[in-house]
C-alpha cells in the first residue's frame, strides 16, 4: 500500500472510531440513565438495560468503533493511537454538557487545551515505530 | 465501589490493548484493506484465540463501565478510564518493543494531564 494512501487510512480510521466512540458513550449513557434499577454483580438488569433502544444504539456502535480500532491497530502503534485518540474525551465532555446538561468547568476547557496539544505532538511523531518487524 | 470498578476497568482495557495491537501489527494492513475488510477482520478474530481473548477482556470491562456510567457523570467516567495510559505507554514500549521517544512521551503526558483535568 502506498505511504499516501496508509497516511489517508489512518487518520480516516482514527475519526472513525473517535466519532462512534464518543455518541456511542453518550447513547449508552442516555439509555442506562434512564434504566430504574442499579447495575451491579447481577447480570439480569445489564440484558434489561440493553434492551433500552438508546442503550442498543450505543453497544452497536461501540461495537464497530472496536472493528475501527482493531483496523487502527495494523497501521500504527498502540503509543500512538491512544494519545491521539484521546480528542474523544474532549468530544465526551462536550456532548455530556450539551446532551445531558453536565457541568464543564474552567478547568474542563484547560484539559481540552492540553489534550489537543498533546495529540498534536503526538500525531507529529512516526505512527507505526515497528513496521516489518513481527511480520 | 467507583474505584473498583475503575481499577477493573483499566486493567482489563490495557491487556486487551496489548493483545489486539500485537495480533493486528502481525496480521498487517491487508488484513482489513477494502471493501471487504470488516469480513476479512471477523474471520481474523474467529481464528485467533489472542484477538478472542481480547475481546472478551473488552466485554467484561464493558460492563464495569455500564455500572460505572450509570452512578456517576458521564464526564467522570470516559476520561477516568485514562488513568490506563501511563500502564499501556510503558507496556508498548517493554512488551510490544515500540520507539516512544522524547516528542510521544510529552504529548501522551500533556493528555494524560488534560484527561485528568476533564475528568475533575
Amino acid at each position: 500500500m502506498p505511504a499516501h494512501t496508509r497516511t489517508f487510512r489512518t487518520y480516516f480510521l482514527l475519526l472513525l472510531f473517535v466519532a462512534l466512540r464518543a455518541f456511542g458513550n453518550l447513547a449508552l449513557a442516555w439509555g442506562t440513565k434512564r434504566f430504574p434499577q442499579t447495575l451491579s454483580i447481577h447480570p439480569a438488569p445489564y440484558l434489561q438495560a440493553m434492551l433500552d433502544p438508546f442503550a442498543a444504539m450505543g453497544i452497536a456502535m461501540l461495537i464497530f468503533s472496536l472493528f475501527a480500532r482493531m483496523a487502527l491497530f495494523s497501521v500504527a502503534d498502540l503509543s500512538f493511537v491512544l494519545p491521539v485518540t484521546a480528542v474523544g474525551y474532549v468530544l465526551a465532555a462536550l456532548l455530556g454538557k450539551v446532551f445531558l446538561a453536565e457541568p464543564v468547568s474552567p478547568g474542563r476547557w484547560l484539559g481540552t487545551v492540553l489534550i489537543f496539544a498533546g495529540a498534536a505532538l503526538v500525531g507529529s511523531t512516526p505512527r507505526n515505530t515497528t513496521a516489518g518487524e513481527s511480520q | 465501589m467507583k474505584w473498583a470498578l475503575l481499577s477493573l476497568m483499566v486493567g482489563a482495557t490495557a491487556a486487551s490493548d496489548l493483545l489486539q495491537s500485537h495480533a493486528m501489527k502481525r496480521e498487517g494492513d491487508d488484513v482489513t484493506e477494502g471493501a471487504r475488510g470488516l469480513m476479512r477482520l471477523l474471520k481474523l478474530i474467529a481464528r485467533r484465540r489472542d484477538l478472542i481473548l481480547s475481546i472478551a477482556l473488552l466485554a467484561f470491562s464493558f460492563f464495569a463501565f455500564m455500572a460505572l456510567v450509570q452512578a456517576e457523570p458521564l464526564s467522570f467516567a470516559v476520561p477516568a478510564s485514562a488513568g490506563s495510559f501511563i500502564v499501556e505507554t510503558i507496556l508498548a514500549k517493554l512488551v510490544l518493543k515500540e520507539r516512544i521517544g522524547g516528542r510521544r512521551i510529552a504529548g501522551t503526558l500533556l493528555v494524560l494531564g488534560g484527561v485528568i483535568l476533564v475528568a475533575r
